[in-house]
């Protein structure tokens, strides 16, 4: 991915710490890159941090969340915006126009009472300031660019009329209407069943090589980002724990995590085989751990792990870890 | 469609098999009342289904919404009475019950369903040691001394610690010991076929496979009879025997589990292991060659096969349903295709793609 290098950012979130509810501090010292044309993978476990991430790079925290440090900014050089902190003007001028957003549940962000066309037509006249029959037109051309058979029908249709598959893909013509520089796809294909996520998965790809888009997809599943991903961030506990291009990270995985993760996973081949398990349990959002917040079930786990924090490190070629260990001295160890 | 009980003959080699606990033949539901004779009017949710289940083995049954995984395990606990066909529980036809005997069937827990959301379907009012024991109350079962050693004993079965977990309520669980309370509930009443619906589908990675070893342990300690509905195929390759795949209603083709997503004989189950996603990318048939090429004239709607308007090689004879059958290509398979194994080769010469944009 060095090519990439001279890509101009899309986003850059720099030592991102999010708090929730009661103070307690859910994300801490997150920071990466996206550059322009990019797809990069979020992965993690629920309570990782990863949705409250994204959210906040949306301007869409829960009630009680808030950044308490750290900066998000969107674009780069004259077109750059910080959103941490920012307006509701500046916040109107990026939701939708510049960032566009996907999320698991599609049923849950339409309105029931009004067509899907309706929907993304209002959103055109309102954000680009289409006239009625233009807006319409374009609609229709969205519909048949995400895929939607017989769009002009579709555009009559209410929600509860289409499929879980079809809603997404309206979402996603809402979505990329305004034609975003990056698009946020929050385990949009988690409630879909394996056939219609593959399609789903093979339209973002595709939407992605003809708009220019950069990419951030947050999923659980890391075979997802594996087929769909150049580079791969893995959240464990509310921090970035290992990061890469996706092919190095999966192949030779450096953090312990990681390497769990990778053994729990679908890995391809079918058949009886041992369901490996991590043992224990994440930690809580504001659970105080002076040393790494993987080390209480990690196998390599030395007292240095647990006395104080791990710093990332940088080992070169675009990828890090932030463990004390490298992978020669992993693979030295017995875990424990 | 002939009701007629089709034997596989894929265990000849195998370690001698124990009689069927669970014989489904010609099963056919319908949430709608059926109109104009026999017919199955619009709300068949399921027809002339044929499933074994053995004591002691997983079975996975895979399908996406609506293709009828659900409407089975419903029929299959008496929760909706069957159209046509017979559900045989260790011998006895428990489709035909009505009334007063099917609730008693009910209440006896011989076979018990494990709801897919435990949030969902767990009585917040209630503590876990009091949402374990309910099914013993309603069974009649044991007395108040047994009711509570059960009880005890089935939170150990699933590795929950009756002493920490027994007085609290379901949301103050963790998502996996919730999972776990559900089964424990279930196996109180030692039942005999358990009906898993999603297991693990709203959990993570990790405790993923902790519920799913669970299960695999519970069918050798309790000798258990276990039906896992799943939509991950990976999920169910880790521990089920076989495999039943279910669509629009309709079983289109099941054996051993590994002979069937590593060699699918039904172009759909083909399609479905082609477009799960994995970590390892080998070289492998990619799901745009299993669709129907761009500018091929719709299938009718509803004519023959239930595949038939989004398969590749749908041809004439698809006009008609296929009845499941035992294809030579594909020993101890039941396959609804009339071209089972075969439309391979018809696809590579068809229509060559490439990964669409």
């Amino acid at each position: 991915m060095s090519s990439l290098r001279e890509e101009p950012s899309t986003l850059e979130v720099s030592d991102l710490q999010i708090s929730v509810a009661d103070g307690l501090v859910a994300v801490q010292d997150v920071s990466f890159q996206i550059r322009r044309g990019e797809s990069v993978g979020l992965v993690g476990e629920s309570g990782s941090g990863k949705t409250l991430t994204c959210r906040a790079a949306l301007g869409l925290l829960p009630a009680g969340g808030r950044v308490d440090a750290g900066r998000i900014v969107l674009g780069d050089g004259p077109e750059a915006v910080e959103l941490t902190g920012a307006r509701r003007s500046t916040w109107d001028g990026v939701r939708a126009s510049r960032i566009g957003a996907v999320f698991q549940d599609p049923a849950s962000y339409l309105n029931p009472s009004l067509t899907v066309g309706h929907q993304l037509a209002e959103q055109l006249r309102v954000k680009r300031g289409l006239r009625r029959r233009e807006a319409h037109a374009r609609t229709v051309e969205l519909f048949a660019e995400v895929g939607l058979h017989d769009p002009a029908g579709v555009f009559h249709q209410y929600p509860h009329q289409l499929s879980g598959g079809m809603l997404q893909r309206v979402l996603i013509a809402i979505a990329i209407s305004c034609e975003p520089e990056l698009l946020i796809a929050d385990e949009a294909t988690t409630a879909l069943d394996v056939v219609i996520q593959a399609e789903i998965l093979a339209l973002l790809r595709g939407l992605r090589a003809t708009h220019g888009l950069s990419l951030l997809l947050v999923t659980h599943d890391l075979a997802v980002v594996a087929e769909s991903c150049e580079r791969i961030l893995v959240m464990y506990g509310g921090q970035i724990v290992e990061s890469g291009p996706t092919d190095q990270v999966l192949g030779d995985p450096q953090h312990p995590y990681t390497r769990a993760l990778m053994g729990v996973a679908t890995i391809g081949d079918w058949g009886r085989r041992r369901l490996d398990v991590i043992p224990g349990q994440p930690p809580a959002a504001g659970e105080r751990l002076p040393g790494c917040r993987f080390a209480p079930r990690c196998g390599y786990a030395e007292a240095a792990c647990l006395t104080g924090p791990v710093p990332v490190t940088d080992l070169g070629a675009g990828r890090t870890s932030r463990c004390v260990r490298t992978s020669a001295s992993l693979a030295e160890a017995v875990p424990a | 469609m002939s009701t007629t009980h089709l034997r596989l003959p894929e265990q000849a080699e195998a370690v001698p098999t124990p009689a069927p606990l669970l014989r489904v033949r010609g099963l056919s539901v319908s949430y709608a009342p059926p109109r104009k004779g026999t017919h199955l009017g619009t709300g068949a949710a399921l027809r002339d289904a044929e499933l074994e289940v053995r004591p002691g083995e997983i079975v996975g049954i895979v399908g996406e919404t609506g293709s009828g995984k659900t409407t089975l395990a419903r029929a299959t606990v008496g929760l909706v009475a069957p159209a046509a066909g017979t559900i045989e529980f260790a011998g006895d036809d428990i489709g035909r019950l009505r009334g007063r005997a099917r609730r008693a069937f009910r209440r006896s827990g011989q076979v018990q369903l494990v709801f897919q959301d435990p949030l969902r379907s767990l009585d917040p009012d209630l503590t876990v040691a009091e949402l374990v024991r309910e099914p013993l109350d309603i069974a009649g079962l044991l007395s108040r001394s047994e009711r509570q050693q059960r009880v005890a004993a089935s939170l150990d079965l699933v590795g929950l610690d009756p002493e920490a977990v027994g007085h609290r309520r379901p949301r103050e669980l963790s998502g996996g010991q919730r999972q776990r309370v559900s089964l424990a509930r279930a196996i109180a009443t030692r039942p005999r076929l358990l009906f898993c619906d999603e297991p693990v589908s709203a959990l993570d990675v990790s405790n993923r496979n902790l519920v799913l070893n669970l299960l695999d342990r519970l069918r050798v300690e309790l000798d258990l009879a276990v039906v896992i509905i799943a939509h991950d195929l990976s999920s169910l390759a880790g521990i089920a025997d076989r495999v039943a795949v279910f669509y629009r209603g309709r079983i289109v083709e099941q054996g051993r589990i590994r002979a069937v997503l590593e060699e699918p004989a039904h172009p759909y189950t083909a399609l479905l292991t082609a477009s799960a996603p994995s970590v390892a990318q080998e070289d492998r048939l990619r799901p745009d060659q299993l669709r129907p090429a761009a500018g091929t004239p719709a299938w009718p709607a509803d004519l023959g096969c239930v595949f038939a308007h989004r398969c590749p090689v749908a041809h004439d004879a698809c006009a008609e349903q296929p009845a499941p059958a035992v294809v030579p290509q594909a020993p101890g398979r039941l396959v609804a295709c009339h071209d089972a194994v075969d439309w391979r080769e018809r696809l590579d010469h068809s229509h060559p793609q490439k990964e669409s944009a």
